[in-house]
């Protein structure tokens, strides 16, 4: 009996699987690892050569010379309007279906219906959303109010309103399920207690769970945002301009400026792809590329980051909050 | 005596009880319809891309898809070819290379990243510490986060000479170099979907794996994986949908030359690149435009049948799990 113990633990320690075991182990972390040191290398890379580049001149010039000199303030300002025209629309209709999903449906044929759509349409390829662009949008939205409202060829050409709307399509999904993930965080026996109150489903919605949600859904625009910031193909067809010597802006009543949303603009992430593949001397103006390269990306991480620190702290505050 | 106790509303507190229910109503109507909007999106994207895509073939038939018998003046003979050719006396409208080139990028860049997507989220969820995930998933998500457009420029500028110095190859712009480019932006979307399946498996049965003597690698070998297969598969599946779809990456740093190969150092281009290279030089309603179209609609359907694959499996695996 005794024997038979004390024979089974030398085995397990002396089993040849040991150095098959360290192996693998060590293999997994290389994988883990050669991920990173690509992460960094690459920010590295883009950080060095970007970084003498970066000049308040840079930042706040238009281009000149052909595209080859100046700087890319046009740019930067077409990407914040167009994101910002594309959260407007997307979030009100993002967190609506959220919502919906979370408090109202339940889990009939349409819900799944719904979130098989919402997991589809995050895999659409983003130059699917360029074609729709041109083809929903511009072609048969555009044209038609042209049609009704008699304006000639206004609404039916490329502007930064169907590139805003191509791109808050595309960021729907990120905003749906980052909302649904908050919603859900809400604990149920919150609802219940103000709907023992006498509150009905809307009230409970708006005074109790919104408020709670409030950071979570906080976090998916932010991530919207940033997504939206850097995608290119969807507004190569719907709006972008190669160079435009005018800021898309535009006097509401001839008094208050206002962004033009029927204007075209100029993008950063498009900048770089266009100074990168199409410029007249690629070479010359690298320092250029880089240059906005360093910006769109330091743009996107700082409002990656900001989401990520920002679902951490609500994630501990709702802990806290549950545990209560 | 409960009758007695309940006074009766006034005319006015019934209107307003009834307005009350409207509006409840009205909003949860509107909240339906917000609902339904990403139905309605994946619809109309299917309606508009193949509405404008069908109408190619008011000019030119089905055969042009796959190729065209032309004259070759070199050969001086009639020859087959599957070409992409749109502007030129006799357009060629084939899809062959361009189903060849994106398979060509998004195959090799899927088995990259599966390979190290794989493997990283084994080691995230089962051997790295706690701490370590903390700061590890933050740093995946960061990377997610890179633009296309920002890897597609780093390929371009730098990676792109670098695989030319190792390889010796004929063109500097190839299909490896997109593929690479590719599975790093393909590589967080595989490990975060491989790292939920695995942490789906239940704690027991790694604990029965345990108490049978098996070692750490046993259990992930022939407990964990096994039980994980068809969420992983599921996330290769989706991680191929995206690379087909990838757009920037390819159109900068494969070289867009339509050519029928095999050859994984050739230039390249993909039915993404191919759209993002054209369309924007081409005339509405042109025979052209429209061919643009169907090469969308193709592309749409292809990566739609794979998201609902990856989607139907995980729903499987879900429900197979809870029991």
């Amino acid at each position: 009996m005794n024997g038979t113990t004390t024979l089974s633990i030398p085995n397990l320690r002396f089993q040849p699987t040991d150095w098959i075991e360290s192996l693998w182990n060590g293999l997994l972390r290389l994988f883990a690892i050669i991920p990173l040191c690509v992460l960094v290398f690459i920010l590295g890379k883009i950080f060095s050569n970007g970084a003498e580049t970066i000049t308040w001149e840079f930042l706040s010039k238009t281009p000149v010379q052909g595209m080859t000199e100046g700087g890319i303030f046009p740019c930067i300002f077409g990407t914040i309007s167009i994101t910002l025209l594309m959260i407007l629309m997307a979030l009100p209709l993002g967190v609506g279906a959220a919502v919906y999903l979370v408090e109202y449906a339940g889990q009939g044929f349409w819900v799944r219906m719904i979130r098989a759509a919402v997991n589809n349409l995050a895999g659409v390829p983003s130059i699917i959303f360029g074609l729709f662009g041109v083809g929903f949008f511009i072609l048969f939205v555009g044209r038609n109010i042209d049609h009704v409202l008699r304006t000639g060829l206004l609404f039916g050409q490329p502007c930064m309103l169907w590139a805003a709307a191509t791109l808050a399509v595309l960021v729907l999904p990120v905003i749906i399920v980052s909302t649904e993930e908050a919603l859900n965080a809400v604990p149920q026996s919150h609802r219940a207690a103000s709907q023992a109150l006498g509150a009905t489903k809307w009230q409970t919605i708006v005074h109790v769970v919104l408020p709670q949600a409030r950071g979570g859904i906080l976090t998916g625009a932010i991530l919207a945002i940033s997504r939206g910031a850097g995608e290119t193909a969807p507004i190569l067809f719907t709006g972008c301009a190669y160079y435009l010597p005018r800021l898309p802006v535009t006097k509401l009543f001839g008094v208050i400026p206002m962004i033009n949303p029927l204007d075209q603009f100029m993008e950063l992430s498009y900048h770089i792809f266009i100074m990168a593949t199409q410029s007249m001397d690629a070479e010359k103006t690298l320092p250029i590329q880089y240059g906005t390269t360093l910006v769109l990306i330091a743009l996107t991480f700082l409002l990656n980051l900001a989401a990520i620190l920002f679902r951490m702290h609500f994630r501990k505050k709702l802990g806290q909050v549950s545990l209560q | 005596m409960r009758s007695m106790s309940v006074s009766h509303p006034t005319t006015h507190e019934l209107l307003s009880q009834k307005g009350f229910r409207l509006k409840e109503w009205l909003i949860e109507r509107m909240l339906v319809a917000a609902g339904i909007t990403s139905i309605a999106i994946i619809l109309l994207i299917f309606l508009f891309l193949f509405k404008e895509g069908v109408q190619f073939f008011k000019t030119a038939s089905p055969f042009d898809l796959i190729g065209k018998t032309v004259f070759d003046p070199y050969e001086e003979r009639h020859v087959f070819k599957m070409m992409w050719q749109a502007v030129s006396v006799l357009p060629k409208y084939s899809l062959i290379p361009l189903i060849c080139g994106s398979l060509l990028v998004a195959l090799p860049a899927t088995i990259i990243a599966a390979v190290f997507g794989i493997g990283c989220a084994i080691y995230l969820s089962e051997m790295a510490s706690a701490q370590l995930r903390e700061f590890l998933k933050p740093t995946l998500e960061l990377l997610a986060g890179i633009p296309s457009v920002v890897i597609g420029f780093f390929m371009l500028t730098l990676a792109a000479s670098f695989f030319q110095g190792i390889f010796h190859t004929k063109f500097r712009l190839n299909a490896f170099v997109g593929a690479v480019g590719v599975a790093i932006a393909t590589f967080p979307i595989i490990v975060t979907l491989v790292e939920d399946a695995l942490r789906a498996v239940p704690r027991d049965l790694r604990d029965a794996s345990y108490a049978l003597g098996a070692t750490k690698w046993q259990t992930i070998w022939d407990t964990v994986v096994p039980t994980a297969i068809s969420g992983i598969s599921a996330a290769m599946i989706l991680g191929f949908g995206r690379a087909l779809g990838e757009t920037m990456i390819v159109v900068m740093a494969t070289g867009k030359a339509p050519i029928v190969t095999g050859n994984i150092f050739s230039s390249v281009r993909t039915m993404t690149a191919n759209i993002a290279a054209e369309l924007g030089s081409v005339a509405q309603g042109s025979e052209h435009y429209y061919a643009l179209f169907l090469v969308g609609s193709v592309l749409f359907t292809m990566t739609f049948v794979l998201n609902l694959t990856s989607e139907i499996i995980l729903t499987k695996m879900r429900r197979k799990l809870r029991m």
